[in-house]
């Protein structure tokens, strides 16, 4: 089945992407991530002011049959989170790169990201899973 | 007698069906020198001699239904109507398997959904889980969840010298991995106390109402100390008798987070100390961080209602390592006979029950107050008290049993070898006035030296 | 029809049992003290009779039909083990008793921690633990102690097979170790390159489920157990698969320092709907004054006559892991079990749960993919929920389906290392005949998926619900009643 990626983000291994907005990034986990997880019920957001590490577990999404951890692609505090997510937590199933956000991050290392998959390096390493 | 259907006609065509010649073939796999030890077990009976045998063996032993029995500590003596031991022993209930396929299974579903109701309403929480394994237990889980809520920063609990001691040696035996710091009970601390040892490293701090010793917590109490914890940031753990709350304020009314104890009075038999129940009821806030199974409201696909175990991202089977709790079999069972208890007496009969309680202890504490070298000791009771003796407390059960065939309370220098002279005596409502009549008597006739 | 709620059948003023009245002088009980309401529902004796009556109606049990969920065990529970466990003599014994007034209690576990301890191989059995998790943890928390007790205490690893129950690594956390996975290799024995590699001087000891969650017998057990203590761990058997192993071998003598026995699996006793069970652990000399206590011994000095019995903790014990002395009317159950059977009865047990398996094996693994077909496999085995001509149907459909021609399903989705899973395992106490319509069943099943899918799709259809909404319930979390 293809999934989805978003030509403007780059991503971990772990499926999460980030996309790079002046000295803030948003954070959000990918097609791929949220259709091995399947229906999303709950998602533990980490609260406003909390210091990230890239490669660091920041929050849990949870679905019925499984927990994941999501690891931080990126360095930062968090200055935004998806407050949308507590109602409506399907949004990360139906709109991973858009609605279906996570957190906004105030970047500590705005190199990091430089070193993340781009779209096609991304789409690449989906194709030997 | 093994139980097994099959005879050696089935077994010869279902060896050929493998395609080997004998059953021993088929451990071949099993380190030869190993293969088919002898086993020095006594010689198998038929059903007829292993009752005459158990019988034999359950006649050795002096049980409460039989004598006056004023024994509590932890495990209490109530009645059990006829229906809970007819409803758990329907096969349906009884030899059926966790419902891990819910489409089968809503009968068990369905009464553990109640009984978790039932449970909220009588401590006054939100939540109940579907059981663990005891009251000592339960209160254990509560500790590891309070740590759980704090997310591991908090690395201290204050527990009270009043919680039951073997719920305290069970939460120590429990966290001996944790690196924990566990305070607060190597001595009587008033509750006014025990709220000034919480601080910002503090995740809980545990109570038991009416503790160890009898003694009832009143509510305004509680309250002050659950807003003391509160203050520090930290969870308020109380283990609570579950009949007294069919007349006393129940912990949820005071602030605490997570109510806990032992649901045995509730319809489970004495058994000689098991199997018992655990209850375990906590704010809907911290369900996440809870422990055990918990059933939950859904509908099927033709939107018809059901029920389900849910949350179980929390649980071992999916979060292995990372799990709440390692818990997997739990009490389930016993739960269903807790259910089917409070079903059948419903809130007044319950709070008759309690009521039973509290009059016959204090009439049985009146009297034995009035006799001369026992002193009662002073403080608020449900339905037990501790009573001083003229004699060792240890020779005043001896002499209760042998002489008057009453089985006393319970010895508290088997715990605190300080109280070598102090009985625990519960008395509850399956004590007539005759039995606490008799026990004033041969109180009053044992204890000369 | 759906059963309403006890709440929603609650009349105000119903009446259930009937309570005595006061038959001593009252003292008052202080308003401040007195809950304002008590909300629990107001029905009558009929209507809690009935009401659970109707609630059985729509569980399955081993009473009904075959259960073939593996590492469960679900073999027949007797019932004389009913009938034992409510002798009033034990029924009504309160645990605090002087132990003189429970000399037969004693008796009985002092019996039972003997028997199990050489069905086992094992020096002393502890029959505190509620289950086979808690048997687990008590077993963790005993290595750990060993290794404290002589100074070792850089040892803060335990190793354990990928395929291993959930509650291994949960039990290893709950401890405070940290959990080291190891895999399995291609004929599904514990990788032993693997496991020499993760050898070193911070493991306390390797968690090992003989026979494995796959149903197989581990071939290099004997240089498994040689390693780890040859690299000074222990190892920790889990005892989920004993139902294959009873008479056959015994674990102590293999170099199984501490094991649980889960007694609601291979000792017959019921599950109840999800307990209680017992998880009795049985240890090595080396780990026996570390158990918890108080266990029944046998008092000193006596000259002839009837033993008599008494409390005593281990020297050195990690402590109490529960209230009293265990789950002693499930312990009666297994005692009576054991009692019946003697050595023959148990090693018929084993031999009859591993034909009933193999048979299974040998009649379903041209259907359904069987992994590790080529091998004998014990009391259990795993095949795959994957039909060939059915791409889209997978193990849950088949679950589902099974419901339908009035079997439980087996285990689904376990071991985690095998995708598609169901775990099969009959147990002893299943005739030929049941054998034969399960494997009829199974076969029918096969040649649904690919000719009607829906209907494997859309199953159960004649279960007393249908599919239920799991995402629903954990999204909008309704887990009292009103």
């Amino acid at each position: 089945m293809e999934h989805k990626v978003d030509q403007k983000a780059r991503y971990a291994k772990t499926h999460e992407w980030v996309r790079i907005e002046g000295g803030e990034a948003v954070i959000g986990i990918s097609d791929y991530a949220q259709d091995k997880l399947s229906d999303i019920v709950f998602v533990e957001l980490p609260a406003v002011g909390k210091e990230l590490k890239a490669g660091a577990a920041c929050m849990v999404i949870e679905s019925v049959k499984a927990a994941e951890e999501v690891f931080s692609p990126v360095s930062g505090s968090v200055v935004g989170r998806n407050e949308a997510l507590e109602k409506s937590p399907e949004l990360v199933n139906s709109d991973p790169f858009g609605q279906g956000w996570l957190v906004r991050v105030k970047l500590a290392a705005p190199a990091e990201a430089a070193s993340l998959m781009d779209a096609a390096a991304y789409s690449s390493y989906l194709a030997t899973l | 007698m093994s139980f097994i259907p099959n005879t050696d006609a089935d077994r010869s065509a279902m060896l050929e069906a493998v395609g080997v010649r004998s059953v021993e073939e088929l451990f071949h796999d099993v380190p030869v020198d190993h293969r088919f030890p002898r086993i020095d077990l006594p010689a198998p009976l038929s059903e007829l001699e292993v009752l005459r045998e158990l019988d034999a063996l359950a006649r050795r032993n002096a049980d409460c239904g039989a004598a006056p029995c004023f024994l509590g500590a932890g495990a209490y003596r109530h009645f059990i109507p006829s229906v809970v031991d007819s409803v758990i022993s329907r096969s349906e209930f009884a030899t059926a398997y966790t419902p891990y396929q819910p489409e089968i299974s809503q009968g068990t579903l369905q009464a553990i959904f109640e009984y978790q109701s039932m449970i909220a309403r009588l401590t006054g929480m939100e939540v109940s889980n579907a059981s663990h394994y005891d009251g000592a237990t339960a209160t254990a889980e509560a500790v590891i969840m309070a740590l759980n809520v704090a997310q591991g920063q908090r690395r201290r609990i204050v527990v009270s010298a009043g919680v039951h001691p073997q719920y305290r040696a069970v939460i120590r035996t429990y966290t001996q991995g944790m690196r924990l710091e566990i305070t607060g009970d190597d001595a009587d601390s008033s509750v006014e106390e025990l709220a000034g040892m919480c601080d910002s490293a503090t995740a809980c701090v545990v109570v038991q109402n009416p503790d160890f010793f009898g003694r009832i917590i009143p509510p305004s109490s509680l309250s002050a100390l659950a807003k003391s914890v509160h203050a520090c940031g930290a969870l308020l753990v109380a283990a609570v008798n579950p009949v007294s709350l069919g007349v006393l304020v129940p912990p949820g009314d005071s602030g605490v987070d997570v109510a806990v104890g032992e649901g045995q009075a509730l319809g489970n038999t004495l058994s000689f100390g098991g199997p018992y129940l655990g209850f375990f009821a906590f704010r809907r806030e911290h369900v996440r961080k809870s422990s055990g199974r918990i059933a939950g409201e859904t509908v099927d696909r033709t939107g018809r209602r059901g029920f389900v175990f849910t949350l179980s991202t929390r649980e071992q089977h999916i979060r292995r390592e990372k799990a709440t709790s390692n818990i997997c079999t739990n009490q389930s069972l016993n739960a269903l006979a807790a259910a089917v208890y409070l079903a059948s007496l419903g809130p007044r009969g319950l709070r008759k029950v309690a009521e039973l309680c509290w009059h016959k202890a204090h009439y049985a504490a009146q009297c034995i107050a009035r006799l001369p070298g026992y002193k009662v000791h002073a403080a608020q009771f449900f339905h037990e008290f501790i009573v001083r003796c003229p004699i060792s407390a240890d020779e005043t059960n001896r002499r209760l049993f042998q002489r008057h065939g009453i089985i006393g309370g319970y010895d508290l220098s088997r715990e605190f070898s300080a109280r070598g002279n102090e009985l625990l005596i519960c008395v509850t409502e399956m004590n007539s006035r005759e039995e606490i009549d008799l026990l004033v008597t041969a109180l009053s006739e044992v204890g000369h030296a | 029809m759906p059963e309403p709620l006890l709440f929603e059948k609650s009349r105000p003023g119903r009446e259930g049992v009937s309570v005595p009245g006061c038959d001593v002088p009252q003292t008052a009980i202080p308003a401040a003290l007195r809950r304002p309401s008590l909300p629990l529902p107001e029905v009558s004796e009929v209507d809690v009779v009935r009401h659970y009556l109707r609630l059985s109606h729509l569980n399955y049990c081993i009473d009904e039909g075959l259960y073939p969920l593996g590492s469960c065990t679900m073999k027949y529970n007797p019932k004389v083990n009913e009938a034992a466990a409510r002798l009033p003599g034990f029924a009504r014994l309160h645990p605090l008793q002087d132990p003189s007034t429970a000399q037969g209690a004693m008796a009985l576990l002092f019996g039972l921690q003997r028997m199990i301890a050489e069905i086992g191989g094992f020096h002393s059995v502890c029959l505190q633990p509620s289950a086979g998790a808690h048997g687990e943890l008590t077993g963790i928390l005993l290595m750990r102690a060993w290794h404290g007790a002589r100074g070792e205490t850089r040892r803060n690893r335990i190793l354990v097979p990928d395929s291993a129950h959930g509650t291994n690594p949960a039990s290893t956390s709950m401890a405070g170790l940290e959990v080291v996975e190891i895999p399995s290799d291609t004929r599904g024995n514990v990788d032993l390159l693997q496991l020499r590699a993760q050898l070193d001087d911070r493991v306390a000891g390797l968690m090992l489920t003989n026979p494995n969650t796959l149903g197989l017998f581990e071939e290099n057990l004997l240089e498994i157990t040689r390693l780890v203590h040859e690299a000074g761990g222990l190892v920790y058997g889990d005892g989920a698969n004993f139902n294959a192993m009873l008479g056959i071998a015994k674990p102590g003598l293999m170099g199984i320092d501490v094991m649980h026995f889960n007694l609601h699996k291979t000792f017959s006793t019921p599950h109840g709907g999800g307990g209680p069970g017992s998880g009795a652990v049985g240890v090595g000399e080396a780990l026996a004054e570390f158990l918890p206590g108080p266990l029944a011994v046998q008092a000193k000095g006596m000259a002839g006559g009837e033993p008599r019995y008494e409390w005593r903790t281990p020297s050195r014990s990690i402590g109490r892991v529960k209230s009293f002395h265990g789950n002693f009317g499930v312990l009666v159950r297994a005692y009576t079990y054991i009692r019946m059977l003697g050595a023959e009865g148990l090693r018929a047990v084993a031999e009859n749960a591993v034909l009933n398996a193999n048979y299974l094996q040998s009649r379903l693994k041209d259907i359904y993919p069987v992994p590790h077909g080529d091998r004998t496999c014990m009391h259990e085995f795993v095949a795959q929920g994957k039909i060939a001509g059915a791409p889209d149907i997978r193990a849950l459909d088949i679950s589902k389906r099974l419901i339908d021609h009035g079997f439980h399903p087996p285990t689904n989705y376990f071991p985690l290392i095998v995708p598609e899973a169901l775990m099969i395992e009959p147990t002893e106490t299943e005739s030929r005949e049941t054998l034969d319509s399960f494997i009829e069943a199974m076969r029918t099943i096969a040649r649904e998926a690919v000719s009607d899918p829906d209907l494997l799709h859309d199953a159960p259809h004649s279960s007393p619900v249908r599919r239920l909404d799991e995402v629903k319930a954990a999204k909008e979390l309704k887990v009292t009643a009103g």
